[in-house]
């Protein structure tokens, strides 16, 4: 999918200013869907059918906001819609990850208590302004099982309630919980050891 | 009241990030998080990846704010 799309028969009298700022947003927007959606061509139709929408709603652009989160608030429901879209299509029966949460790399004893028990990391919130941190954040978050990230990023990204994920997803609740659950104990192990693990003193 | 393990414990660590704990669980939870660094640092790190994730994508521009 190298050619890019390009926004096409705007309304006569829609400003070009506002179409090329709307264009310059493009790239983040495409990185924004590409998050919650795996499937690049999925991704690069939200953004463009969040382009049109917005060009077609100007008016309901009145500058109050910023450019950036007006569009990502109508992207936002793209994405829901893609997500719909997927779970009507993938037949029911086959979300049949395991359950298992050990399978995700940290480990309880027979007892249910921590075999190694996690330690405290350091300056998370000065790793929060660095670029390579969120990159590495995005490296854990595409090592997550397809719906147990988009489960996850329903929740956190787009900051849905897990009744509506539930219902997108048509799961239970209960397994809503779990596969959070698990995507949280996964990125946290993904994170300690490919950042804080790496950069704090090591031991422990 | 029955002790925790440190599994359910962060069940419930996670669960309170989307929902409304019951009364019990909260203090089952809190009496445990008292006893337990491991389970402390856990509850600190999943509200700290809430905090993360909510910076994503990195602006490859200005930065958004």
């Amino acid at each position: 999918m190298g050619v890019e799309k390009k926004v096409s028969s705007p309304p006569s009298r829609m400003s070009a200013d506002f179409r090329s700022q709307i264009e310059g947003q493009r790239a983040y927007l495409l990185r924004y869907a590409s998050l919650q959606l795996r499937n690049p061509e999925a991704a690069e139709d939200a953004v463009q059918e969040t382009l049109l929408a917005a060009l077609a709603g100007e008016a309901g652009f009145r500058g109050q906001s910023n450019l950036r989160t007006w569009l990502t608030g109508i992207l936002k429901h793209k994405i829901i819609d893609a997500i719909r879209k997927t779970t009507r299509e993938t037949a029911v029966g086959t979300f049949d990850e395991d359950p298992d949460i050990g399978a995700f790399g940290y480990k309880f004893k027979q007892n249910d208590h921590w075999q190694e028990r996690p330690t405290a990391w350091s300056d998370p919130d000065s790793a929060l302004e660095q670029k390579q941190f969120l990159a590495a954040l995005e490296k854990c978050l595409k090592g997550l099982p397809a719906r147990t990230a988009q489960a996850f990023l329903m929740r956190e990204h787009l900051g849905l309630e897990t009744d509506e994920i539930c219902k997108e997803l048509s799961v239970t609740a209960t397994h809503c919980w779990v596969l959070l659950y698990r995507a949280r104990m996964a990125l946290r192990q993904c994170l300690e050891q490919s950042w804080f693990g790496a950069t704090g003193a090591k031991g422990g | 009241m029955k002790m925790l393990s440190c599994k359910e414990a962060t069940r419930l660590v996670s669960q309170g990030l989307d929902r409304e704990l019951a009364f019990g669980e909260r203090i089952a939870l809190r009496v445990h998080l008292v006893l337990c660094a491991g389970c402390r640092n856990v509850d600190r790190q999943l509200s700290f990846l809430r905090r993360a994730i909510r910076r994503l994508p990195a602006s490859v521009d200005e930065p958004s704010r």
